[in-house]
């Protein structure tokens, strides 16, 4: 646990104020600094732009946490970007970095879709775990394509699944304006590209009753969950948090390191396709459409995702915690363009920010563990401890073992 | 088919592919000079967009052309100042900090897009320059010398790049940067400051880039680049790091788009298989990528900032 770890390095270096200091904060206030910074940004944007800055973010405030309403659309909101997020989480800890996310999360949406199409007679309980692992299945399928490539043949993921975003979103548009098209005359014969109404036994139902709260809230929740259980107690987890540290040392302990790769990045799909399959059976008008980009599809979550487990420093619990909070700007940001007349592509700009500040952060706060740890090991007269590693992006408090 | 196989048509066509290339060209080569000295730059397509954006407002508030490149060139070198700073001397995860600078980029844009201009107008273009006697050659003066100062400028950058990397010192430098950071800094090159170089001048080519991608449509719109960026980013590994192979990805992407335009427009492929058609780059860029990744070797330490020993 890293709080043992805490413990057991005060202990060794109460003394030294200012390396134990510095660590301290680094450790626990980087996460809030990073968004305090960024808030603070977007605030010094809104003034340039000519609006008031307090307003804007009460204004954010109001509209994503003030009232049932707003904390409802937050949790609807945050449900593709815990998902996603929790799928970096596993590939991000096998150290491959899946920025697939958007074309998984629509290829998932159009094999579930796809299978509600193909059997809609089908009773509700069978008919919606089905779409569900249906779109678990089409994001596995997409993120699994990369992964054998990067443990076979070594080929660099980022780009793999950047041009897999690219196929994705063809096919998408190929799809929903041919095969799966709306033929029917409310749909204009065939011309807006998408499908038409889906079952109604597949929609996930609502649990509130005057809100949009759906199924998918506390599934995502309950996977993130799951989630944390395989990584931490699971000796796959294992596996794939070793692989990411060291595929020289797994290897060398005997461990399927390529198998390990391709499991991680098929599963990181799995939960970015169930995330499209819950944006097509929890939408408000019951079908999927495409406006021809996958940002109009995924409302970016393939990238916010990315985000959210970083800021919940990739781990499952924490993600959603963070997805929670970004669900929250995102939906806030609407308001805030509404009160302020800010875009609220505000949000965008502040979330890359907050990216470029924990990554940044993380290095600081690398070196003054590293520091902490020599002078721990000085001080304690014996061998000098390696600092152990950390992920190269983890950076929160998931590193227990 | 038959409408596709005439001069007019032919020499359209390739003209256009040609012009299309020149975004991912540019961008390419500026991610080829910081991938030799070992640091990937992901966040191109956002800094793109920026420069795109800022072509478009300047050329929209003065009407001055060369300013209005200008100053989406600088905008690429402000971006390059901040890339560098996070990912040379913080020594960020470069995969994911590009990502950040991407959204930045993208939500940036979007925001001072829609608050300073609101309703898109078209701008004026830079205009073909005839190259004289060259461009009166039959067919080929028409497909390849009769473009914009900009195409040509992208394309007299590729044996300006070649040359900078193989012949000079300073591309000796980069390249011992890329592949034995330690051993430079023993032989007293400072690692920092020309990985600081190449990000900066790469950036400054994506915002250059992003000038010529509007130059190419003149007009803005969100998300103009559409991941031409990423691509960009995708050509350099497909182009095996020589300026000269980039450019072979940048042509082949520019006319493979032009071409389902024309195909589409002229009925030759039924509408929706064209989006069928238009995955054949990403397509041919994976298995290229799966190729090349066993024939090619990467520059050593890409993607790892430089930490020096003891």
């Amino acid at each position: 646990m890293s709080e043992r770890e805490s413990t057991e390095l005060t202990g060794a270096t109460l003394a030294d104020g200012r390396g134990d200091w510095a660590r301290f904060v680094l450790t626990w206030l980087a996460l809030p600094s990073a968004l305090g910074i960024a808030l603070l940004l977007g605030a010094l944007m809104m003034l340039a732009l000519g609006a008031n800055p307090i307003t804007g973010y009460r204004a954010l405030l109001e509209g994503a946490f003030g009232g049932s309403y707003a904390l409802s659309s937050t949790a609807i909101q945050a449900v593709p970007l815990l998902l996603v997020g929790v799928g970096i989480c596993i590939a991000f800890r096998a150290n491959v970095f899946n920025i697939g996310g958007e074309g998984q999360i629509a290829i998932g949406g159009l094999l579930s879709a796809a299978t509600a199409l193909a059997f809609p007679d089908l009773p509700g309980f069978i008919l919606m775990p089905l779409v569900l692992l249906a779109g678990a299945l089409g994001g596995a399928i997409w993120g699994a394509i990369p992964g054998f490539f990067k443990a076979q043949y070594n080929v660099n993921e980022i780009l793999s699944t950047i041009m897999l975003n690219l196929v994705a979103v063809q096919v998408m548009n190929y799809l929903l304006a041919g095969p799966m098209v709306d033929q029917s005359p409310s749909s204009v014969g065939g011309l807006i590209p998408e499908t038409r109404v889906l079952p109604a036994s597949a929609q996930l139902p609502i649990l509130v009753t005057g809100t949009q709260l759906h199924l998918g809230v506390p599934i995502a929740v309950l996977v993130a969950i799951g989630v944390y259980v395989l990584l931490w107690r699971t000796s796959f987890g294992f596996q794939i948090r070793s692989v990411g540290l060291s595929r020289s040392a797994s290897a060398y302990a005997g461990m399927p390191v390529k198998r390990t790769i391709t499991l991680a990045m098929t599963l990181s799909g799995a939960m970015c396709g169930l995330a499209g399959a819950i944006l097509v059976f929890g939408s408000i008008s019951h079908r999927m459409v495409t406006d021809g980009s996958l940002t109009g599809f995924t409302g970016s979550a393939g990238f916010n995702g990315i985000v959210v487990a970083l800021f919940g420093g990739l781990n499952p619990l924490w993600t959603i915690v963070s997805a929670y909070l970004f669900g929250g700007l995102i939906v806030g940001g609407s308001a805030l363009q509404v009160a302020t007349g800010v875009p609220s592509d505000l949000v965008t700009a502040l979330s890359g920010t907050i990216v470029v500040l924990v990554v940044s952060l993380e290095y600081l706060r690398r070196r003054a563990r590293a520091q902490s740890m020599a002078l721990a090991g000085r001080r304690a007269a014996g061998p000098p401890r390696l600092p152990r590693n950390a992920p190269p992006v983890a950076t929160g408090e998931g590193g227990d073992q | 088919m038959n409408q596709f196989f005439t001069v007019d048509v032919l020499t359209t066509t390739i003209a256009s592919g040609i012009a299309l290339a020149t975004p991912f060209l540019l961008a390419a080569l500026g991610e080829t000079i910081g991938q030799r000295s070992g640091v990937i730059n992901l966040g191109v397509d956002g800094i793109m967009l920026l420069g795109a954006f800022a072509t478009y407002y300047v050329e929209l508030q003065t009407g001055n052309l060369l300013l209005a490149i200008l100053a989406g060139t600088a905008t690429g070198t402000l971006m390059g100042v901040i890339t560098a700073f996070v990912s040379v001397t913080l020594k960020a995860e470069q995969g994911i900090s590009g990502i950040g600078v991407y959204l930045f980029g993208l939500g940036f844009s979007s925001l001072l897009f829609q608050k300073l201009v609101g309703t898109p107008l078209p701008i004026a273009t830079l205009p073909p320059v005839g190259i004289p006697l060259l461009d009166s050659i039959p067919l080929i003066g028409g497909m390849f010398f009769n473009q914009s100062l900009l195409v040509y400028l992208a394309f007299l950058l590729v044996p300006v790049v070649a040359f900078v990397l193989n012949r000079t010192t300073y591309g000796l430098k980069i390249r011992a940067v890329g592949e034995n950071p330690a051993a430079a800094d023993s032989l007293g090159v400072s690692v920092a400051r020309i990985r600081w170089s190449t990000v900066i001048l790469g950036c400054t080519f994506a915002g250059l880039a992003g000038a010529s991608l509007l130059m190419y449509g003149g007009i803005f719109q969100i998300n103009l680049t559409q991941s031409e960026g990423f691509i960009a980013v995708a050509l350099v590994y497909f182009g095996a790091w020589r300026p000269v192979g980039v450019m072979g990805g940048a042509l082949l992407y520019g006319l493979v788009g032009v071409v389902i335009l024309t195909w589409k427009s002229l009925g030759i492929i039924p509408l929706s298989a064209s989006d069928l058609a238009a995955t054949a780059p990403a397509v041919i860029t994976v298995l290229a990528l799966l190729f090349l990744a066993r024939r090619f070797r990467q520059p050593a330490v890409l993607g790892r900032p430089y930490e020096r020993e003891g």
